[in-house]
């Protein structure tokens, strides 16, 4: 395989230090027709989440009396990628959707909606990596954004090693050329970081890489849900004066 | 219906137990149930393991054949992965297409094998842009009674290290054993609060279906991990799960030497 050198005079190959976000950019209630949604940009992804619900369950026999459903699928437009990628779900896309969710169920207050389901739809307009991530970081806005109660925000980044080096954050190049990939999405309540909800890796890390990525992680969750807040503040604030 | 009451019954018994510190079986919290590896009983393939941990049995099945490179690796062969939970395995698995569950068994044992480096793909290439081997792993669930994930992983290993590449039948070259160079060995634990229960049989599982599949290579690296089910990982049990990954694994590489 070619050598390409992603760390060039201490900096990433896009200037970034080791311990840099990409920039972000996140708005709420930018669909008219979804009970809650959320536009973000992380890097060069683009995502769109949307919530339904809590709605009525269809198929039936998906129904759960004692507490809501919640389903959740990413989906990758056929024009994100360089090679046009068939519409429809492929494995991966499969996978994620179910890490996806298991992210988020345990953080949504399920049992406050029996019967009922909660849907979360997740369009990656644009994927440059991490756009599980990103997706994660939208569909939370997108939750509060419909008013889904909920026992915190989800905020989720991933950590890669490359050339011997954990890294916040990584882009397409660091993924692809990269010793490993490491997403973490983590539950915060009360402005701290509670626990992980998604936590993935594929890769070759030691076991003390792995800690300190999981220190990393943390550190860039904790911007993130700084600015996933903000976006949800504008919002409200924005819809406060038209109100007056 | 009565498999959901029966499921309730058990888990308030797994519960009652794990409050002691026990296990059903009377397993210690991190001993893992008895492994038995069997390879080679499938002579239609290039390679075959069955595996058994405690009633959970796994077959998986190597098919090679040359095929067209990937164009970022001209000189590389190619693994392929997939795994049904066919309905002869357990009550709730159905026939058609795999589901989440199975694909996500599948990928998380192509990851262990992919980034392990097991198989040394550079000397699978038969004719660089042209011809390389693919490796078609095929999983098969045969008895789900608990943690298919390890026995999966450990059956798709198996039946590499078993594994012949039929040069000669497609007419490039002779025979040679397929070139196995690590031992990846993925170790699931179902966490329950800050308890943390090595290889979960299934009515261990009645208390919710909440794993974590951690896979280290033979240099201890952690090649690969999966956070499977809908629950808050604590940080602290997270820690305790890396180390005690790292050590149980070394357990059941021993086993692989001798296949």
């Amino acid at each position: 395989m070619e050598e390409i050198k992603l760390i060039v005079d201490g900096k990433r190959l896009d200037g970034r230090d080791f311990e840099e976000l990409r920039p972000i950019k996140i708005e709420a209630g930018v669909l008219k027709r979804a009970d809650g949604s959320c536009y973000l940009e992380m890097g060069k992804n683009k995502v769109v989440a949307a919530v339904y619900g809590p709605r009525e369950v269809h198929p039936k026999h998906l129904e759960d009396p004692s507490m809501a459903i919640v389903r959740y699928r990413y989906n990758m437009a056929p024009f994100s990628v360089e090679d046009r990628k068939r519409p429809g779900p492929d494995r991966r896309s499969i996978e994620i959707s179910k890490v996806s969710r298991e992210a988020l169920e345990p953080v949504i207050m399920k049992e406050l909606f029996p019967r009922s389901a909660i849907d979360i739809f997740v369009e990656v307009l644009q994927a440059d990596a991490g756009s599980r991530t990103a997706c994660l970081n939208a569909a939370s806005v997108a939750l509060v954004d419909a008013g889904i109660p909920m026992k915190g925000m989800v905020a989720s980044v991933a950590v890669a090693k490359v050339d011997g080096v954990l890294v916040l954050d990584p882009m397409k190049e660091e993924d692809n050329y990269g010793e490993a990939d490491i997403p973490f999405a983590f539950l915060i309540r009360n402005g701290k970081i509670e626990s992980i909800t998604l936590l993935q890796m594929d890769g070759r890390v030691t076991a003390e890489e792995l800690r300190r990525a999981l220190e990393l992680a943390k550190k860039g969750a904790m911007q993130i849900y700084q600015l996933q807040r903000e976006a949800i503040m504008r919002k409200y604030i924005k819809e406060k004066e038209v109100v007056e | 219906m009565p498999e959901d009451i029966l499921m309730e019954i058990k888990k308030d018994y797994v519960l009652s137990k794990l409050r002691d510190g026990e296990r059903i079986d009377g397993r210690r919290l991190d001993e893992i149930r008895p492994i038995e590896i069997r390879t080679g009983l499938i002579a239609k393939a290039e390679g075959s393991a069955l595996v058994r941990l405690g009633n959970t049995m796994v077959v998986a099945g190597v098919k090679m054949q040359p095929g067209e490179p990937f164009p970022d690796a001209p000189d590389q062969g190619i693994i392929i992965t997939n795994a049904e939970l066919v309905p002869l395995a357990s009550p709730t698995f159905e026939p058609g297409p795999p589901d989440e569950n199975a694909i996500e068994l599948a990928r998380v044992v192509d990851r262990g094998i992919r980034h392990s480096d097991a198989v040394d793909l550079s000397k699978l290439c038969i004719e660089e842009g042209e011809k390389v081997w693919m490796i078609f792993i095929d999983i098969w669930a045969l008895d789900d009674d608990g943690n298919l994930m390890d026995a999966s992983a450990l059956a798709a290993i198996a039946a590499l290290l078993n594994t012949t590449v039929p040069a000669e039948r497609f007419e490039v070259g002779d025979n040679f054993p397929l070139p196995v160079r690590d031992l990846p060995v993925a170790i699931t634990s179902l966490v329950f609060e800050d308890k943390i229960l090595v290889d979960p049989c299934r009515d261990e599982l009645s208390i919710g279906k909440n794993t974590i599949t951690i896979t280290t290579d033979q240099n201890d690296n952690i090649v690969s991990i999966q956070k499977s089910g809908p629950f808050l990982l604590s940080e602290k049990v997270f820690d305790r799960l890396i180390d005690l990954s790292i050590a149980k694994a070394k357990e059941v590489r021993r086993l692989l030497k001798d296949v």
